[in-house]
């Protein structure tokens, strides 16, 4: 079993087996990250560049940690203090940085597409860290890592993701990644921050968020965007915690167990109350840790097979 | 045309057994005893020996010896040169390598790469007090300056022929082959 792809661009395009693969390996570089020395020397020579432009606090580091533990060189590049400032276009800005013989790129991005453009005008291998609101494949796997970690199989599980469904590739990632290795998945939000034809990516769909919990093992509680607070796509952000906020009241409600998992950054008091972020359900911290080791596998998959990029991918 | 190839058995079950008694008392003897002792075994076939190595060692001299199983695969030096991914295992070496007598276990000695590779990966667990290293196989052909301390039996092959280790918890029976090429 290989993966045979030169770039990460989403879940939707992966089968079952590749995602199955890409936990698999994970699972091995977790050990390596638990260790005392936390390195090894597999992509040794490897320039990889983070273009980053959008903020990011955990998956920029996450990435970098996972490149530095695998002895590659990383570069990184940030919007704010970069030649983009003087209008240079995101095929100049990376056609340039490879020209200095780079091998890998990361690509965070406002603009959904921004990584398979990417693969369309250089010769680098592409992971996307998030573009727009289309996908973010490293989030979603590291969430069913460690849920898989948590139960050992996700088949039969019931997920349910809270809150910004429309704005969310951190959701779509969620949907494609567990509906494909055969969870059931449900989304639950206010119906202005709910995706036209939604329920035809198989999902439950709710607006009431007491009816949505019934039965459900795995809650995926998404950050609400306050950027887009303007837009009026709810009346207040106390009337959206009062409707859609996961508080432990509401959760006593549930009999048996359930896990609680949050992309962050986390607005603590607006969609997640503090005492269940930092309840013993909640796996947060452990999403960011093993985020490393699901990064360092899909680095360490791309470059391990063959050095020709090929030109798939497509886009959903 | 398919290549046609032949099995010839060079080791039975019997003398797979009386090899390993036969290194774990050399072992023993240059060590004066297993104090202070490791065991790392290759995955797969020589994590298996490492077992079964472990095994007799213990049951000799009494005592009971930390067991650790590498994976190498982060640690080759040909990532990405190859055609096919190396699946990568997990190395599970819980105790502490540092001021140990580590005694590095793998099924066949070739070309040294997999032995260079593996003690890279046990001196980044920290710093042994000696490794020494044993095979059950020694085939030639070596590409690296690496030597090993216990040799179950030399093997001389030529480069198209390959040696194959059976082992009973993964093949179903033990005993040591080589694969030859069948001229026409």
């Amino acid at each position: 079993m290989t993966l045979k792809r030169g770039h990460l661009l989403d879940l939707e395009s992966l089968t079952a087996e590749e995602i199955t693969l890409i936990l698999d390996t994970a699972r091995s570089f977790r050990e390596v990250i638990d260790r005392d020395i936390k390195k090894v020397p597999t992509l040794r020579g490897i320039t990889v560049v983070n273009l980053f432009f959008e903020p990011s606090t955990r998956t920029r580091i996450s990435f970098e940690l996972a490149e530095k533990r695998l002895s590659a060189d990383t570069i990184n590049f940030s919007k704010a203090t970069s030649s983009v400032q003087k209008g240079e276009s995101l095929k100049d800005t990376i056609q340039n940085i490879e020209a200095m013989r780079t091998d890998m790129v990361v690509i965070r991005h406002s603009s959904p597409g921004a990584a398979y453009f990417l693969t369309q005008c250089c010769n680098s291998k592409v992971i996307n860290a998030g573009d727009g609101a289309h996908s973010h494949p490293t989030q979603g796997l590291l969430d069913l890592f460690t849920i898989r970690e948590k139960y050992n199989i996700i088949k039969g599980l019931r997920v349910l993701i809270i809150g910004d469904i429309k704005h969310s590739r951190v959701a779509r990632s969620n949907i494609w990644g567990f509906r494909k290795l055969g969870a059931q998945v449900a989304i639950c939000g206010p119906s202005t921050l709910l995706p036209y034809e939604v329920e035809k990516m198989g999902v439950d769909v709710f607006t009431d968020l007491d009816e949505a919990l019934e039965g459900i093992d795995v809650l995926n509680i998404l950050r609400i965007q306050t950027e887009r607070q303007d837009a009026g796509y709810f009346p207040t952000l106390r009337e959206y915690t009062e409707l859609y906020g996961i508080n432990s009241e509401r959760l006593k409600r549930l009999n048996v167990g359930f896990t609680i998992m949050h992309p962050g950054p986390m607005n603590r008091g607006v969609e997640i109350t503090v005492d269940v972020a930092e309840s013993t359900d909640s796996v947060i911290l452990e999403q960011v840790t093993n985020g490393v080791a699901i990064r360092m596998a899909a680095l360490y998959l791309l470059m391990a097979n063959e050095p020709i990029p090929s030109r798939e991918g497509v886009l959903s | 045309m398919s290549e046609k190839k032949k099995l010839i058995e060079v080791m039975d079950g019997p003398s797979l057994t009386r090899t390993i008694t036969r290194i774990a008392h050399e072992i023993i003897e240059r060590n004066r005893g297993a104090e202070d002792m490791a065991v790392i075994g290759v995955r797969t076939r020589g994590a298996l020996l490492a077992e079964r190595l472990v095994a007799t060692i213990e049951e000799i001299e009494k005592i009971s010896l930390p067991l650790g199983l590498l994976d190498i695969t982060l640690y080759r030096d040909d990532v990405h040169t190859r055609l096919e991914q190396p699946i990568v295992q997990k190395t599970e070496i819980i105790f502490r390598v540092s001021n140990k007598v580590v005694i590095l276990v793998d099924d066949v000695l070739f070309t040294g790469r997999t032995a260079r590779a593996a003690l890279d990966a046990i001196i980044d667990f920290g710093r042994p007090k000696c490794i020494q290293f044993a095979v059950l196989i020694d085939r030639g052909h070596r590409e690296l300056p690496i030597r090993a301390d216990y040799v179950g039996k030399n093997i001389p092959t030529s480069f198209n022929e390959r040696v194959v280790v059976k082992m009973q918890e993964q093949d179903e029976v033990d005993g040591v082959y080589i694969e030859k090429p069948v001229e026409e």
